[in-house]
């Protein structure tokens, strides 16, 4: 499929997102949103197996398969009061499948790649992989891990988190000035453990406003992702679920009487009476 | 390449306000099902997956990118199948 064809495509993925997220905000169309999501993703996906540079499709569609399986599983065996950790889980493989896309990238393309699509490159293996982490621990407290509940905030998180956020800029600058492989995989370990601790110091009852702000950041990964490929419906549907997540997990906070600061610096629950060290 | 940025940026800035604007009144109960089905959507990095399996290169690269596709394809079949399963409640 040519380029022209191939965006076209992406075009009408584009469009059925849109319509698909905004059906979902009503009760009597959500069922038909999102019927028209999935229709877009599978636009996009067939489009882009048909695309010019895709030659390998072994281990594309040996993925599929493994994927599809492993995800209709879950889908069919969770019962109905565990969605909310599913969807956890489900979006901590999201962000993975993120960071997983921009390691592979860098590790063909390191030597070519200009400035801005190091940036992106080191951007969406960062939040891919806080989202990793932060959908992971999500999950597990919401499942009731034993060895997930016995793990505890540390002393002056916050202010450790801050540090690490500022490991995190010092090690992109350093990817930048130095393409190599070893950065951005120390920004993998970085941001996991940023994930970790941003997730591990909220309490269940404030999990799906979490939940619903990693969502948002795994669309915010994926848009990164659109940034380093160059690719319009990734940026695209990306960006949307970034924005409209973002928004979702502000009204879920007023719903709920939080504050969406307190969720994004890791400071709701038990543990908030600090102030915030951003 | 800088033109290309500037497009990204475009396309992107233009998508984030479509997206603010989607999400205004929503009740309670469908809270949860539009997280999950927007999530599923996230999914659509299955296509930078297939992009970074596809292209034959470099077969470490080419691990990364399998690993990846399996992820995004749970993450999208799963998440649009249990959107499905909690949005029955709504059927008409």
């Amino acid at each position: 499929m040519s380029p022209v064809w191939l965006n076209l495509s992406y075009l009408v993925a584009a469009v059925l997102f849109i319509l698909g997220l905004k059906g979902m905000t009503r009760p009597r169309t959500a069922v038909q949103g999102n019927l028209f999501g999935s229709i877009g993703m599978f636009v996009a996906v067939v489009a882009t197996l048909l695309a010019t540079g895709v030659v390998g499709y072994v281990w594309i569609l040996l993925g599929v398969l493994i994927g599809g399986a492993i995800g209709a599983y879950f889908a069919l065996t969770v019962k109905i009061d565990q969605m909310p950790e599913m969807v956890a889980l489900l979006n901590g493989f999201g962000g993975a499948a993120s960071m997983f896309v921009a390691t592979a990238d860098f590790f063909r393309n390191s030597n070519v790649a200009s400035t801005d699509v190091i940036i992106a490159t080191g951007i969406s293996a960062l939040i891919g992989s806080v989202t990793l982490s932060g959908s992971l621990v999500a999950f597990g407290k919401l499942a009731e891990l034993d060895f997930v509940k016995k793990l505890k905030p540390l002393d002056n998180q916050q202010i450790i988190n801050a540090g690490i956020a500022g490991v995190l800029v010092v090690l992109i600058a350093l990817l930048i000035t130095h393409p190599m492989n070893f950065w951005l995989w120390l920004i993998v370990i970085t941001a996991l453990a940023l994930g970790y601790f941003l997730t591990i110091s909220i309490g269940g009852a404030d999990m799906p406003v979490v939940i619903a702000l990693l969502n948002s950041y795994s669309g915010l990964a994926a848009a990164a992702t659109g940034f380093v490929l160059q690719n319009n419906v990734l940026i695209i549907a990306g960006s949307l679920v970034g924005a409209s997540g973002l928004i979702l997990t502000k009204v879920m906070c007023d719903a709920m009487n939080r504050s969406l600061p307190a969720v994004l610096f890791g400071t709701l629950g038990p543990t908030a009476d600090g102030p915030s060290a951003d | 390449a800088g033109l290309a940025l500037v497009q990204g940026l475009t396309v992107f800035a233009l998508a984030v306000f479509v997206g603010f604007e989607i999400i205004t009144k929503i009740p309670p109960t469908l809270h949860t099902p539009l997280m999950s089905g927007s999530n599923a959507i996230s999914g659509i990095t299955l296509v930078g997956a297939i992009f970074a399996t596809g292209a034959k290169q470099h077969d470490f690269a080419t691990f990364l990118g399998f690993l990846a596709v399996i992820m995004a394809t749970v993450n999208v079949i799963g998440g649009f199948m249990v959107t499905h399963r909690m949005l029955q409640k709504f059927k008409r």
